[in-house]
């Protein structure tokens, strides 16, 4: 697996590979997204309240706490994703490279094609393998075939999903295993070529050996995304995220990086949520 | 069709079988009154099962008669009875040919019309529509499916006849259309209200909210995550509707639409009501009266006399019934093959 | 962010098609409820101006046509689904119970089998109850057959896989550990539908019937092979302990609703028209009736339990 991705890392554009070798976890990261007094509604429920919050580039940022404290809502509202449910409402700013997302100007098919997500369960489409990679290319308006080849076998590569689909691109992707069609969901954003990735308890509904791949999985890409991943696994958001977002009935209540805030964090209920005292 | 009913827990009421408590749920042989207990259960079994026959009964039934009856014809002119151009009770001549052509293309007008119109709607209202129009027009397309045939015709008569005659009929015949090559024989006649266009329409606005209510359950059907991966890529909603929710839906849908198509093959009161029930001296004539098949029989059963003419009625029952049979097989064979689909996708 | 003119161009076109589609849908949403909205103003507000009390106490009047009123055919309607509930109520839920109750391949053909004879049009169970009933009767005894058992067969018949798909549908909402709390009780299967799970769903069967009876009401196909029409109440001299009574005939012509609007909307007489339009609106509101109880059976049957 390893050799299949340094010859990904070779073929992909220059400037992603020197800046993502470049990230030295010394310096402090520049900030991708950035929160500034969100609130948002359900109606009448306050889902979130006043969430601040810079998320860096190129690194794993993990979104944890009990079910309901609004993580998930959080994520969703980094892509609007939020706006296909009826009766919701955002206030306060959430910014992409400096640009308000919720401007006018704003074209939420732009932007999704640049924040792509990862979804609790694998929900590929009834269609082969080849084509659920295809899709997102294709609509955005790469049509040679021989473009579409490339980069399907790219993201299954990156996907460490190729070897074991090479020979059946035109299978139907739900004769694929969970973990397999995750990774194939996974390999479905990349080709849209997102800058941001979020992930919403991707590896949940799988088994620990297909978590353990998709674990791997996300280690590798943060050289080249920003990653968002919302997690109920304390383990998990300690084994892959470089910084963790504590959430709590809508309210964030600590934010900063992952060693700190699993070895020393400021607040009491982090720690007692950590050490799996609730939740 | 009805929301939730069961919703709650209803407790069993502790029933009085101590002895038995720990017996496994299937009928042990015990101590207790255990000939009684088989026979309640085999009559029981008995009885269910026999009432479940009653479907099969009811269609062979239904097939023996219609055939029994319409043997003399049958006996008189074999397979050309369905291919038979002539249709006259006085020579004691009966092809029923323009009957089931009248049938197909009036059912073929009404599906242009209503297909485009109903899936438009169906995609707005599960994609489109806020909840505020959504539950109301949701409601409203329910009552139009449950408004009995023969109110349709009447709207027919009264409303849709006047409406053709000035505002379609007349004003096409009146321009140079019917002159251009090729189309003339559809454009053909006086225009006077009662046709097959008439037909057509009334048939389209009633499979309309048929095809829609079924199509619209179809997509709500279609798994959320679908939508949302689509999405999430940057898809338009178009593009998602396009190339995610209608191809899912595709054999559900295409159920959907045959059948609505059966629902019109078979649909009587409303096209008698409007159709004119006269043999058009051109098939293809849209503004010129004629005839289906159930319009022919709801028309002519009355002066049925006796014998071979009777016969030849009940045959063209025969043929509906054949067709219908037909056209249900196809219809249900999708739409299952869709639900399976579905709940393979989630 | 890299933007050339290319992309661009493609986004614009993919948001115009987007838009255009879009407007379609939104454009025959439109024309779908305007068509529909237009059959329900007529029938409202035609209805509204010819409707009197006269049509539900009279009998037809062929000389003041305007005198005149429809209430045998209501009779005979109400009749017809009398006798059609007899017939299919029995078969229907009892055959809707065997369904959720057995399976593998004879109940999956049955279910398969409901939902064909569910879509045979309804002219053909009309021939066929004149094919199998009416037309031997009449040959053998000129003017008979035509009558309402004729046509509460043809009815009932329409009705059987009706009651029978929608008993089936709110039995398998039962919860399934219901049942087996009462056969793990040692319960016997029939004792166990019939004091649990029947109860249970009992306000969703009554749902079924009456949505099935809705359908049915409307009929007129079937009709006009079986019960020919007539104008007055179908009567006969019965003794009942001695005395002469006159009581409902069921074995001669009967009228209904749905036919005399047919006979009259056909017809040349514009007073008869008018008469037609009420017994729409008269025969519509029937329909919503029975809907509406079965909306109301739903809930009180769930309210009861508790």
């Amino acid at each position: 697996m390893s050799l299949t991705d340094t010859d990904e890392v070779a073929v992909a554009p220059p400037e992603v590979r020197a800046s993502g070798n470049g990230a030295n976890p010394e310096t402090p990261p520049d900030s991708k997204i950035r929160a500034d007094k969100v609130d948002f509604f359900y109606g009448s429920f306050q889902a979130l309240k006043n969430i601040n919050l810079d998320i860096p580039e190129r690194r794993v940022t993990a979104l944890i706490g009990p079910s309901g404290c609004g993580k998930s809502t959080f994520l969703r509202t980094i892509n609007r994703m939020n706006e296909l449910i009826d009766g919701t409402r955002l206030t306060g700013k959430i910014t992409l490279d400096g640009q308000d997302l919720y401007d006018r100007r704003v074209d939420v098919v732009n932007l999704r094609k640049r924040v792509g997500m990862v979804f609790q369960k694998p929900n590929p489409f009834p269609m082969s393998i080849f084509d659920n990679i295809a899709y997102g290319p294709r609509i955005h308006g790469t049509k040679n075939r021989k473009a579409l080849n490339e980069i399907v076998e790219r993201t299954l590569h990156q996907a460490a999903l190729w070897d074991e689909v090479k020979d059946q691109l035109k299978k139907s992707a739900f004769a694929l295993s969970g973990g397999q069609q995750q990774r194939l969901c996974i390999a479905r954003v990349l080709a849209v070529q997102p800058e941001v990735v979020l992930m919403d308890e991707p590896a949940s509904a799988l088994d620990p050996n297909s978590t353990f791949r998709i674990e791997q999985l996300i280690d590798e890409l943060k050289t080249e995304y920003t990653i968002v991943i919302v997690t109920h696994n304390m383990q998990q958001a300690a084994r892959i995220s470089d910084f963790t977002g504590f959430f709590l009935r809508g309210e964030m209540k600590e934010f900063g990086a992952t060693d700190k805030m699993f070895t020393n964090p400021d607040q009491k209920e982090t720690e007692d949520y950590i050490r799996g005292r609730f939740g | 069709m009805t929301d939730r009913p069961l919703q709650g827990s209803v407790r069993p009421k502790p029933q009085k079988v101590v002895a038995e408590a720990a017996a496994a749920t299937e009928p042990q042989p015990g101590p207790a009154r255990p000939a009684v207990r088989r026979v309640g259960d085999t009559v029981y079994g008995g009885l269910t099962f026999a009432a479940s026959l009653s479907i099969f009964a009811i269609i062979l039934w239904i097939a023996w008669k219609l055939t029994e009856q319409s043997l003399p014809t049958i006996r008189a002119y074999g397979f050309r009875f369905v291919t038979g151009t002539e249709w006259d009770e006085v020579k004691g001549v009966f092809g029923v040919w323009p009957f089931i052509f009248g049938t197909l293309y009036s059912s073929f007008i009404a599906l242009v019309l209503a297909v485009p119109i109903s899936l438009g709607a169906a995609i707005f209202l599960s994609e489109l529509a806020p909840r505020w129009i959504r539950t109301p027009v949701t409601f409203l397309i329910e009552l139009l499916a449950a408004i009995p045939s023969v109110i349709y015709g009447l709207w027919g008569i009264f409303i849709l006849l006047p409406f053709l005659r000035e505002k379609v009929m007349q004003p096409i015949l009146n321009s140079p259309l019917p002159n251009l090559p090729g189309v003339s024989g559809m454009f053909q006649g006086y225009g006077v209200g009662p046709s097959m266009l008439a037909a057509g329409v009334i048939l389209a606005i009633m499979i309309i909210p048929f095809i829609t209510a079924v199509s619209r359950d179809i997509l709500r059907a279609i798994p959320r995550a679908q939508r949302e991966a689509s999405y999430g890529m940057g898809a338009t909603q178009w593009e998602t509707i396009q190339r995610v929710v209608v191809p899912y839906a595709k054999s559900g849908i295409i159920g959907a639409v045959i059948l609505g198509l059966g629902r019109a093959f078979g649909e009587t009161m409303a096209v008698t009501m409007v159709i004119g029930n006269q043999t058009p001296s051109n098939p293809f004539a849209l503004f010129e009266p004629g005839y289906t098949m159930s319009s022919a029989l709801a028309n002519k059963f009355t002066e049925a006399s006796p014998g071979l003419h009777t016969a030849a009625l009940i045959e063209v029952g025969l043929v509906l019934f054949v067709v219908a049979i037909l056209v249900n097989i196809v219809a249900r064979v999708l739409v299952f093959y869709t639900a399976k689909d579905i709940q393979g996708g989630r | 962010m890299a933007v050339s003119t290319r992309t661009d161009l493609h986004l614009a076109r993919r948001r115009t098609t987007n838009f255009v589609m879009l407007g379609f849908c939104v454009l025959a949403s439109i024309v779908a409820l305007v068509m529909l909205g237009l059959v329900l103003y007529f029938l409202a507000s035609q209805g509204l101006k010819h409707i009197s009390p006269r049509l539900f106490t009279r009998l037809p009047n062929n000389i003041d046509i305007k005198q005149g009123g429809i209430a045998h055919s209501i009779f005979g309607t109400l009749t017809l689904l009398g006798i059609a509930s007899l017939i299919s109520l029995p078969l229907g839920i009892l055959g809707g119970i065997y369904q959720v109750e057995a399976r593998g391949r004879f109940a999956f053909a049955v279910r398969f089998l409901t939902d064909v004879l569910n879509g045979i049009p309804s002219i053909v169970i009309g021939i066929f109850v004149y094919a199998a009933y009416v037309y031997p009767l009449s040959q053998r005894n000129p003017g008979s057959g035509f009558s309402g058992y004729a046509g509460g067969l043809a009815l009932g018949i329409m009705m059987i896989p009706l009651v029978m798909r929608t008993t089936e549908e709110i039995l398998r909402l039962v919860p399934f550990s219901l049942r087996e709390a009462s056969l793990g009780l040692g319960a016997t299967r029939w004792r166990t539908m019939w004091s649990i799970v029947l109860p249970v769903a009992r306000g969703g069967v009554i749902t079924g019937i009456m949505l099935a009876l809705a359908r049915v009401a409307g009929e007129t196909a079937p009709l006009l092979f079986t019960i020919l029409g007539n104008e007055y109440f179908p009567t006969k001299q019965a003794n009942v302990l001695g005395a002469k009574v006159t009581v409902p005939a069921m074995n001669t012509a009967i009228d209904a609703l749905p036919l005399r609007i047919f006979n009259y909307a056909v017809g040349p007489n514009l007073e008869q028209h008018d008469i037609a339009w009420a017994a729409a609106l008269i025969l519509i509101a029937m329909i919503l009736i029975f809907s509406i109880a079965a909306r109301y059976a739903t809930r009180g049957g769930v309210l009861e339990e508790h």
